[in-house]
């Protein structure tokens, strides 16, 4: 096999047996990235130079044995601050920004021993669904390169589809990890919020934020969860958990768990190849030894409305530091106030300037309680409902996406359109619950179309264990797009 | 202009003693070089989180006991958003909906009238950085951004410009006392803003407030509210309006000037801070703080009139500064008499400490010398006008008073024949008082110790000289 297209754990074992050098597939990559790239566009910018240098810093160093993931080369998704390599957001605005200091989960990498290969990709700030909305390029689905990888990580998405990389870094707030994943037909966790240190994010929507692992497989996001989870003194949301190895229990199958199927998610709209796709899914659950059954979530016709005011709010203060002032792009203007409106008119796209005035609005006197306070209010209901159904399952399945991944172009000039595209992964980022993506079948077109796994609060365990179990029955995620 | 009263609310910005920034770790120390003492968490950069100081939360807490607020078992940080240049995020991060203390008094005594202050809520808060102008272009400085600052607001239970004052002053002394704020309204680390209304005196409804800002030191904040009173009845009394408005207290030209009208004013946006959790604080680490608390002005004031007899004047000066306080009991402890100590402290070294400018801590002289300079009084080595000389040679050099008195012969003539010697020249000298004095001019007497201690350079014993002039005249 070409070294290009290995996971993560097979390079581990195959660095570690002298299978391969760690040279050698470094340079396999980046010749594939060379090869690809043209077509994909995953990366903002590749890191070359930097990688060879720390490929010699890794080899003298003799930790070899200790690192987990020694040599192993990973993309990172460019709103994830990595010190003395440029983290722009995909926005003007951060266009040459070098950030200072170090992310804590690129830190946990680092001491882990990867390579970063570049940073991928996004929708500018992380805000939208098909990458369509980076301020630099768009990138393209490697299944069919007229179409989106979906979004906001596209680019982690489409390298890991493309073998561009062997795993990636994401970040989700709406569904930014798991619908690209869906997209490009490779695996995508959202951890429980608070699992994972944000330190080093550039926050969209800081309650709903949280980085995640885009993978060739369930094994591969369980070892880099391994890495990069666990409490963070500089992140003061991040979960006082211990550490855990989630990788162990991978292998103890599904059969007793109880599986739940949310009757609103099975609802007009849901393409019908990708609802028979989740049916035949859960089948064979069930055949593995899960109990399936019906549960509720009644609050769901609400999340898109509640998601949109929430995080919106958030952005929109989130997004206030970038004036001009201190660091980023400036542009010019006789006076203060027009150095600040020309700065921002000029370094943001249109959906970013869309999210923060509809966020300036709903903080606004007079709309904060019909707005705001009325989205927390529906949110605490939207994680009551996932506590109720909690109770009854172990797990909830749906689809990731409504439809496989759409034509570029197609809904750039929807907004509406295009929020409905997370419809199924929004409730998850409120209720600050896991969820996983894994490929569970294609279209008839020959699109990937992915199932979506729910799990309690910080039980990412059995929602890897189950993920793994139908990943090791299906094989789906072995399929790989003609490039 | 009587018939109207003024109704007065405070909002007193206090900037906490920590060694560190509220949510990071840089030094909150003043007067460094622009721009040194930050990092990308105070200035903003992107993807930074900030994490809360565990000792401003103490601090904050050690105050609203010494204000007898309650103390909020949960309580959330929310960001204020505005747009400028000193304020790197874009945001403040403060406290809105739920402060960390709430429903305080402070009782304060002034104009011959005790007043109970409400304190409605004492939050937690980042200070912003500081814009400097320049000819034709500005820099910022973010050294002061995110020194935890601390905002005290009080009922509109203030009536007078003095009780204001009287407010300002006691809540100085008593963040001094608990060692959470340096008090210097001058340099910006207490700073106060008033809410201003007048209404018909009796009334109990309220007038159109205005908001005074800029008043940076101790001695306007009497005068910019007196000014904004009188402005304001001036207004009804025409048969004008009040506007609700903040207006700016400029000292130069004495006035309050309009800054901007509620039209005007800004919408902060305040909402929950997502990056920090909700502060919760445990009923063990409150009574922690409230044990250790330090016994304050008022309580002290009442023990230094019970425990050393010390009349209500003496005790309120004495007990004002905790410095001062301490400095008398040091003495007293050493075996001075209350009384004198306090004597001594509230004139000589009050007066020597004004007009030097410093602090009682870092003057020369110490409680040790205070009580061996009351020995060589009370011993009769010296008189009690030259130890006013030697207080200030000790006060200045830091000296023993005996050293000085033995090295200056300044100890006092208590030889009966030097002095009657003195006593003799002085009434032959003048022989027309003495005369008079015979005649029954008995004031006179005070004239001749004043000659006869003349000509001793003051070092007659006074008591002495009393004596033998009255026998010699008789
Ligand atoms: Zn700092």
């Amino acid at each position: 096999m070409e070294p290009f297209r290995l996971g993560v754990s097979d390079a581990v074992d195959l660095l570690r047996r002298g299978g391969i050098s760690a040279a050698e597939l470094l340079e396999a990559l980046f010749r594939r990235i060379d090869a690809v790239e043209p077509v994909v566009r995953a990366f903002v910018t590749v890191t070359r130079d930097e990688a060879s240098a720390r490929l010699g810093e890794l080899e003298s160093s003799g930790e070899g044995p200790h690192q987990a993931l020694h040599a192993i080369p990973l993309a990172v998704k460019d709103n994830i601050c990595t010190a003395g390599v440029k983290t722009t957001c995909s926005s003007r605005i951060l266009r040459n920004f070098v950030p200072p200091y170090e992310s804590t989960v690129t830190a946990r990498l680092l001491r882990e021993g990867y390579i970063l290969l570049g940073k991928t990709n996004l929708d500018e700030f992380a805000m939208g669904s098909s990458t369509e909305n980076s301020g630099f390029f768009p990138t393209r689905n490697p299944w069919d390169p007229e179409r989106v990888p979906g979004g906001s990580s596209g680019g982690s998405a489409a390298a890991v589809a493309a073998d561009e990389c062997l795993a990636a870094l994401g970040s989700d707030t709406g569904g930014s990890i798991r619908q690209p994943a869906s997209f490009c037909g490779v695996v995508g966790l959202k951890p429980t919020y608070g699992r994972v240190s944000r330190y080093g994010l550039v926050a969209f929507a800081s309650s709903l934020d949280q980085i995640g692992p885009i993978t060739k497989s369930v094994r591969d996001a369980a070892l880099l969860l391994n890495v990069i989870s666990g409490h963070d003194p500089l992140d003061s949301t991040s979960a006082p958990v211990d550490r855990q190895d989630f990788t162990r229990s991978l292998d103890r199958g599904v059969k007793g768990l109880r599986i739940g199927v949310p009757k609103e998610y099975f609802v007009e709209g849901l393409d019908r190849e990708v609802e028979q796709a989740v049916r035949d899914a859960i089948g064979e659950l069930e055949r593995l030894g899960a109990e399936v059954s019906e549960v509720s979530l009644p609050h769901t016709g609400y999340a898109v409305a509640t998601y949109y005011i929430l995080a919106t709010s958030e952005a929109s203060s989130n997004l206030a530091r970038y004036d001009g002032v201190k660091y980023g792009f400036r542009a010019e203007g006789a006076d203060l106030i027009e150095m600040y409106m020309e700065t921002r008119a000029e370094g943001f796209g249109p959906e970013v300037k869309r999210r923060i005035m509809l966020g300036t609005y709903a903080l606004s006197a007079g709309y904060y309680e019909a707005y705001y306070r009325k989205a927390q209010q529906v949110r605490t209901l939207i994680k009551e409902d996932f506590e109720r159904a909690f109770e009854r399952v172990d797990l909830i399945v749906t689809p990731t996406t409504p439809t496989p991944a759409f034509r570029l172009g197609e809904k750039v000039s929807d907004p509406l359109q295009m929020y409905l595209s997370d419809i199924f992964t929004i409730s998850v980022n409120l209720a600050g619950v896991p969820g996983i993506s894994i490929p569970c079948g294609f279209s008839t077109e020959g699109l990937p179309i992915g199932m979506q796994l729910i799990g309690r609060h910080f039980d990412e365990e059995t929602l890897l264990r189950a993920a793994h179990a139908y990943e090791a029955a299906t094989g789906w995620h072995g399929r790989r797009p003609v490039l | 202009m009587s018939g109207y009263e003024a109704v007065i609310g405070l909002e007193i910005h206090a900037q906490l003693l920590t060694e560190s920034k509220i949510f990071c770790g840089c030094s909150t120390r003043f007067g460094a070089e622009p721009n040194t003492q930050t990092c990308p968490v105070c200035i903003g950069m992107p993807g930074v989180l900030p994490v809360l100081n565990r000792r401003a939360v103490e601090f904050t807490i050690r105050t609203g006991l010494a204000l007898n607020c309650t103390i909020a078992s949960y309580s959330r940080f929310a960001r204020k958003n505005y747009f400028y240049p000193d304020l790197p995020k874009g945001y403040q991060i403060s406290q809105y909906e739920l402060p960390l203390c709430r429903d305080g008094h402070l009782e304060i005594h002034a104009g011959g009238v005790r007043r109970r202050v409400g304190i409605t809520r004492i939050h937690l808060e980042e200070d912003a950085g500081k814009n400097i102008h320049q000819k034709d272009s500005s820099l910022v400085d973010l050294n002061r951004a995110g020194v935890p600052l601390m905002e005290i607001v009080t009922e509109p239970d203030i009536r007078t410009p003095t009780e204001a004052a009287a407010f300002m002053k006691k809540l100085r002394n008593i963040l001094r006392y608990l060692d959470v704020c340096d008090g210097n309204m001058e340099q910006g680390s207490l700073r106060c803003d008033a809410n201003v209304s007048v209404r018909p005196a009796g009334s109990t409804g309220l007038g159109t407030k205005t908001e005074v800002k800029n008043i940076n030191s101790f001695r306007f904040v009497e005068k910019a509210l007196a000014y904004e009173i009188r402005r304001q009845m001036r207004v009804l009394e025409e048969g004008g309006r009040v506007v609700q408005e903040t207006r700016l207290w400029d000292p130069a030209a004495g006035v309050t000037v309009s800054m901007r009208t509620k039209e005007e004013a800004q919408d902060y946006r305040y909402f929950p801070e997502p990056d920090l959790v909700p502060l919760e604080v445990g009923e063990e680490w409150i009574e922690e703080i409230r044990s250790t608390l330090v016994e304050l002005p008022d309580k002290k004031r009442e023990r230094f009139m019970s425990e050393y007899g010390l009349p209500e004047y003496d005790a309120e000066v004495l007990t004002e500064e905790r410095a001062v306080a301490d400095w008398f009991e040091e003495a007293v402890r050493l075996g001075g008499s209350p009384k004198a100590v306090s004597n001594w402290m509230m004139t000589e070294l009050s007066r020597l400490l004004n007009e030097t400018g410093r602090e009682i801590a870092d003057a020369p002289i110490t409680p040790a010398h205070l009580v061996s300079l009351l020995k060589l009084i009370e011993e009769g080595t010296i008189s009690g006008t030259i130890a006013k000389t030697v207080f200030e040679e000790v006060f200045r050099s830091g000296r023993e008073p005996e050293v000085i008195v033995r090295e200056k012969g300044l100890v006092q003539i208590t030889d009966t024949g030097e002095i009657e010697r003195l006593v003799d020249d002085v009434l032959s000298a003048n022989p027309a008082e003495v005369e008079r004095y015979r005649k029954g001019e008995a004031k006179l007497l005070g004239f001749f110790v004043g000659q006869v201690m003349k000509a001793s350079k003051g070092k007659a014993n006074p008591k002495l000289v009393n004596e033998l002039l009255r026998r010699k005249l008789s």
